[in-house]
């Protein structure tokens, strides 16, 4: 029963992964009793299944996903949101408006208007139609203020860390409030804009070097040097 | 501007005018996520040849009724840039660039999982910056690379490669001096981890025999340009891994 | 799609920024992002070059070739400039014929260029009247992070610099290519200068966020010895007399920074 990588080896498109009674997992498809790679990424071999955590992905959305989308339209019985995935979301004007629901536009874009940028949960999702968020649950709904930095969607339970070790030491290095959505848009709010320039240069180190290992002190480290050391204009990667 | 073209193409040692062998490769070289913007992107440069490519998608497809309900739609845009030739190029799309926009698309297609997004449109712009003969089989090399940058679900990769007939001998990845004034120019595309030939073109004259051994160099073409596409995507990772370690 | 839209609350934060004398990415108000400059990098061109600036990115060729003069101009090479937003620079590009925002990024590079008579077109006059060289000057877009337009410029007078044209003796009525070339007679060096105005506030080479975000620009092309010889304000807003006044000063020092790169590249 033969595996053709050893775990946690980059792989691409087309590899072949295993060969035998092994089943596809994430990323990973079987013809012929073989099983490939779609994606660029690192193998995983559990068991009798074989999948690939991608390192390059976009955003597929998942119903109980948190996500923070952008009001891209307002139509006349909701808004249609841009998260990051290839097909845009709706929300529901009853999903917010207790009372019975009178179309009217004004209404609508008195709530939320285009340009917004809400956080909101994925209630349904399938191929034949468009995700459909709501903003009912408490946390949920439009963000007043911060900064959006984005990540590959696959890179978040990097930037979560084990038992959410990495998510907390950037909190506490940079007194930022940090809210992760699945779908690779992170917000970042702190009492200044170097605070939250901070957090963002950690993020997006985090999200180039997620497949190694060591980060979380590198990146606390690289923190407190710069918090610590002199000032200069930011260079993102 | 005239070109002197009065020297043979290959000496009697067997030696092409860019001092390569027959079966030899012009020097590759292939970059992924070049172009910040696009969702996936890459560069390639082969001997003279400099291909950029971009892709944007999976996403809402524009204009809506070109929308498939059962799959995404696939768009290959294969553009020469004005100073890519001796000539220079008005900018509008030729006849040509429209005949391979429209096999490329077909070379590529098979290897996408576009059953997996319906409703979808996959964008797919090969821009050609400066050419020298084989661009649309550098062109694919570069998109399917792009593509994988993109992280859309492939198949495989898709690795293209032309072989032909120059001076009566039978050489691999004929440069644009070859194409001109040899005897057969075949560019192929194939998806090396399946065995699948996506692109299949010939302009010339081949009997049987040759047909076959040509075919069988294009191939060992592919699988060796294969090699490369898989370096360029992982160089940056590895790049990084390496540089972490040494800290 | 054909729009970004620029979530509110990082608009306000461009414009609070701002407001407080610096840009979401640290700069000064005055300050370019970095620029990076290659010349020669397409050998099929006779003079090119890519500018890197932040992540805008163009690259622009110059093709030369034999046609007929203008009818009022008989004994000048023609300078023709155009600009190609391709479709891989950013998801607000197209597929098609250069529409309007391509339009004038050509024409505005090319009033630089043409009013500082940079090109000695009178030099390009091989048989008066009926053969002269026409200078073909392509930008093509390849990364859209704002501010195409002083992007372009440079790249375009870089390109100029590293242009090469065959040397030629004009025999019986016909051009005659002789071994050897010569560099592209260049006798100045227009710069092109963009200052964005947001809240009241003037900043220079705006991202592509702060553009989305900007009431008006204007730009102003300096020549070698500091005249203005091209402007063009872009965009509906609107300038006090003041305010013009300021982007012409700041449009000076800043051309005298980004010429100096021309001699590195």
């Amino acid at each position: 029963m033969p595996t053709f990588y050893e775990n946690k080896q980059l792989v691409t498109p087309g590899d072949l992964l295993a060969e035998g009674n092994y089943v596809a997992g994430e990323n990973a498809y079987a013809e012929d009793g073989k099983i490939y790679s779609t994606q660029l990424g690192l193998v995983d071999y559990e068991e009798q299944r074989v999948h690939v955590v991608a390192l390059r992905a976009f955003y597929i959305p998942y119903i109980g996903d948190t996500v923070i989308g952008k009001v891209v339209d307002v139509g006349f019985s909701g808004w249609m949101l841009d998260i990051n995935a290839p097909y845009f979301a709706m929300l529901r004007a009853s999903d917010v408006l207790d009372r019975p629901f009178k179309p009217q536009k004004n209404d609508l874009f008195s709530i939320f208007n285009i340009g917004d940028l809400i956080i909101a949960k994925v209630v349904a999702y399938n191929r034949t139609r468009d995700p459909l968020l709501t903003v009912g649950d408490p946390g949920l709904g439009k963000i007043t203020r911060g900064q959006i930095v984005e990540v590959t969607p696959t890179k978040i339970p990097r930037l979560i860390g084990r038992q959410g070790s990495m998510i907390s030491m950037l909190k506490r290095e940079t007194g930022c409030h940090i809210t992760l959505g699945q779908n690779g848009l992170v917000l970042v709010s702190g009492k200044t804009l170097e605070d939250e320039r901070l957090a963002i240069m950690a993020i997006r180190k985090i999200d180039q070097e997620a497949h190694t290992s060591g980060l979380t002190d590198r990146v606390t480290k690289m923190i407190q040097k710069e918090k610590g050391g002199v000032k200069h204009a930011q260079k993102d990667n | 501007m005239p070109r002197k073209t009065t020297k043979k193409l290959i000496d009697k040692n067997g030696i092409r005018a860019d001092g390569r062998k027959l079966d030899e490769l012009r020097p590759i070289k292939i970059e992924a996520g070049v172009i910040r913007n696009a969702d996936g992107s890459a560069y390639i440069e082969q001997g003279k040849n400099k291909i950029l490519v971009g892709v944007y998608g999976p996403k809402e497809v524009h204009p809506k009724h070109l929308t498939l309900l059962d799959r995404a739609l696939l768009r290959c845009r294969y553009h020469m840039a004005p100073f890519s030739v001796d000539e220079r190029k008005r900018p509008a799309p030729s006849r040509r660039e429209q005949e391979l926009s429209k096999v490329i698309t077909w070379a590529i297609e098979p290897s996408i999982f576009l059953e997996h997004f319906p409703r979808t449109s996959i964008d797919v712009f090969i821009e050609v910056l400066q050419a020298n003969g084989g661009t649309r089989c550098a062109g694919i090399t570069a998109a399917s690379v792009a593509l994988a940058d993109a992280g859309i679900p492939m198949r495989d990769l898709v690795a293209a490669c032309a072989a032909g007939k120059v001076e009566g001998h039978l050489v691999l990845d004929l440069m644009d001096v070859e194409d001109k004034m040899g005897e057969a120019d075949l560019p192929l595309a194939l998806m090396p981890n399946l065995n699948a030939i996506t692109l299949l073109q010939m302009d010339g004259g081949l009997m049987t025999d040759e047909f076959e051994q040509v075919v069988g160099l294009a191939l060992t073409g592919c699988k060796q340009i294969h090699t490369l596409q898989k370096e360029a995507l992982k160089a940056r990772y590895i790049a990084v891994k390496k540089a972490v370690e040494k800290q | 799609m054909t729009q970004i839209i620029i979530p509110h609350i990082t608009q306000k934060q461009i414009v609070q920024s701002i407001s407080d004398g610096k840009r979401l990415d640290g700069r000064g108000l005055t300050d370019y992002r970095e620029v990076q400059l290659e010349a020669g990098i397409i050998g099929s061109a006779e003079g090119s070059a890519r500018v890197r600036l932040g992540k805008t990115e163009v690259l622009v060729g110059i093709k030369i070739e034999v046609g007929a003069p203008f009818s009022d101009i008989p004994n000048e090479g023609v300078l023709t400039v155009n600009a190609e937003l391709v479709p891989l620079a950013s998801p607000t590009f197209e597929t098609g014929p250069p529409g309007q925002k391509a339009i004038e990024l050509a024409r505005v590079v090319d009033r630089g260029i043409r009013e500082s008579k940079a090109i000695a077109l009178e030099k390009l006059c091989a048989i008066p009247g009926k053969k002269v060289f026409i200078i073909f000057i392509d930008i093509y877009v390849l990364n859209h992070d704002g501010n195409l337009i002083d992007a372009s410029a440079l790249a375009a007078l870089a390109a100029l610099l590293n242009t090469k044209m065959f040397k030629y003796q004009v025999k019986d009525g016909e051009i005659e290519i002789k071994p050897g070339y010569t560099q592209l007679p260049i006798r100045n060096h227009p710069i092109a200068v963009t200052l964005a105005k947001i809240n009241e506030k003037l900043i220079v080479d705006p991202e592509l966020g702060e553009e989305q975000v900007m009431d008006t620009r204007l730009t102003m092309t300096i020549e070698k010895d500091g005249k203005i010889c091209a402007m063009q304000k872009g965009g509906s807003g609107y300038f006090t007399t003041q305010q013009i006044m300021e982007v012409a000063k700041i449009a000076q020092e800043k051309s005298i920074e980004l010429r100096k790169l021309m001699v590195k590249g």
